[in-house]
């Protein structure tokens, strides 16, 4: 089932608003993720994560990049992002309750630099939005 | 029992003492109710909660949120004994209410993106990380008791 139309509308409203910075939230988010569910770096041991990394900043701008892929596709996600899912699942291996973390994460950033324009509405559709991608990213694993 | 480094009750106890405690409940409880909407299972005699404006303004609604935000405040002052703390609040949850503990963290999460929209900046990363360590250490203390 695809995202409701209202949500849809509202994400893709957000996506306008944050332009080009869609990469400095993402980097916050993973940054964020790091710090508060430590576990997470354990996919990241070849990487430098220390704040203000420009590793984390180059893969901060991947998963930006995924997720403006997917504000493109919201009517199909679970093509669009077949093939970051098979990577996910075949190639990465990460267990895929982190993608909810990470999600929160991205929430709480974008939470933390749009306060007056996050309101309950739009958090419950960024909510749904990011269960759509999580659950897209996860339907390959078996 | 939680583990907050020196560091992390002092960052945590210091955001706490700005929390407009009221304001706060109300809102995470609030926007738990609209983001998450099976919550509302446990709420049906708090009237209208038929859309979002209806729950965020629901006097119910904000008079339990701050309830709910006070003893987090408890715990926070408990740091050491948060399963002794929260052991009544635990039967209460289990035996009476019937909630699903999974709920308490969905709350937790709620209010951590609330003090966000209020703290901005001052809700750093490190900030954050400590929130959540509280937030997993109530939700655990709340499920203690469940059999």
């Amino acid at each position: 089932m695809a995202l409701a139309a209202a949500d849809q509308a509202a994400v893709r409203a957000l996506w306008r608003k944050l332009n080009n910075n869609v990469g400095v939230y993402t980097t916050e988010a993973l940054e964020r993720t790091f710090l508060a569910f430590p576990s997470t770096k354990t996919y990241f041991a070849h990487l430098d994560l220390r704040p203000g990394s420009a590793q984390v900043k180059a893969h901060g701008q991947k998963v930006a990049d995924a997720l403006s892929l997917a504000v493109a596709h919201l009517d199909d996600l679970p093509r669009a992002l077949a093939p970051l899912s098979d990577l996910h699942a075949h190639q990465l291996r990460v267990n895929p309750a982190n993608f909810e973390l990470l999600g929160h994460c991205l929430l709480v950033t974008l939470a933390r630099h749009y306060p007056g324009d996050l309101s309950p509405s739009l958090q419950a559709s960024l909510d749904r939005f990011l269960r759509h991608v999580t659950s897209a990213l996860a339907s390959s694993y078996r | 029992m939680v583990h907050l480094t020196g560091e992390e009750k002092g960052a945590v106890t210091g955001l706490w003492g700005k929390v407009n405690v009221e304001e706060v409940g109300g809102e995470a409880l609030g926007r738990l109710l609209v983001v998450y909407p099976w919550t509302q299972r446990f709420f049906d005699s708090f009237g209208d909660l038929s859309n979002a404006g209806a729950v965020m303004g629901n006097p119910k609604v904000k008079a339990h949120g701050k309830k709910v935000l006070d003893a987090f405040g408890e715990g926070l002052k408990n740091l050491d004994n948060l399963k002794g703390t929260f052991a009544k609040l635990s039967e209460l949850h289990c035996d009476k209410l019937h909630v699903d503990p999974e709920n308490f963290r969905l709350l937790g999460n709620v209010l951590v993106v609330v003090l966000a929209r209020h703290f901005g900046k001052e809700f750093t990363p490190p900030v954050q990380g400590a929130f959540q360590k509280l937030a997993s250490g109530v939700a655990t203390a709340l499920a203690h008791k469940y059999h």
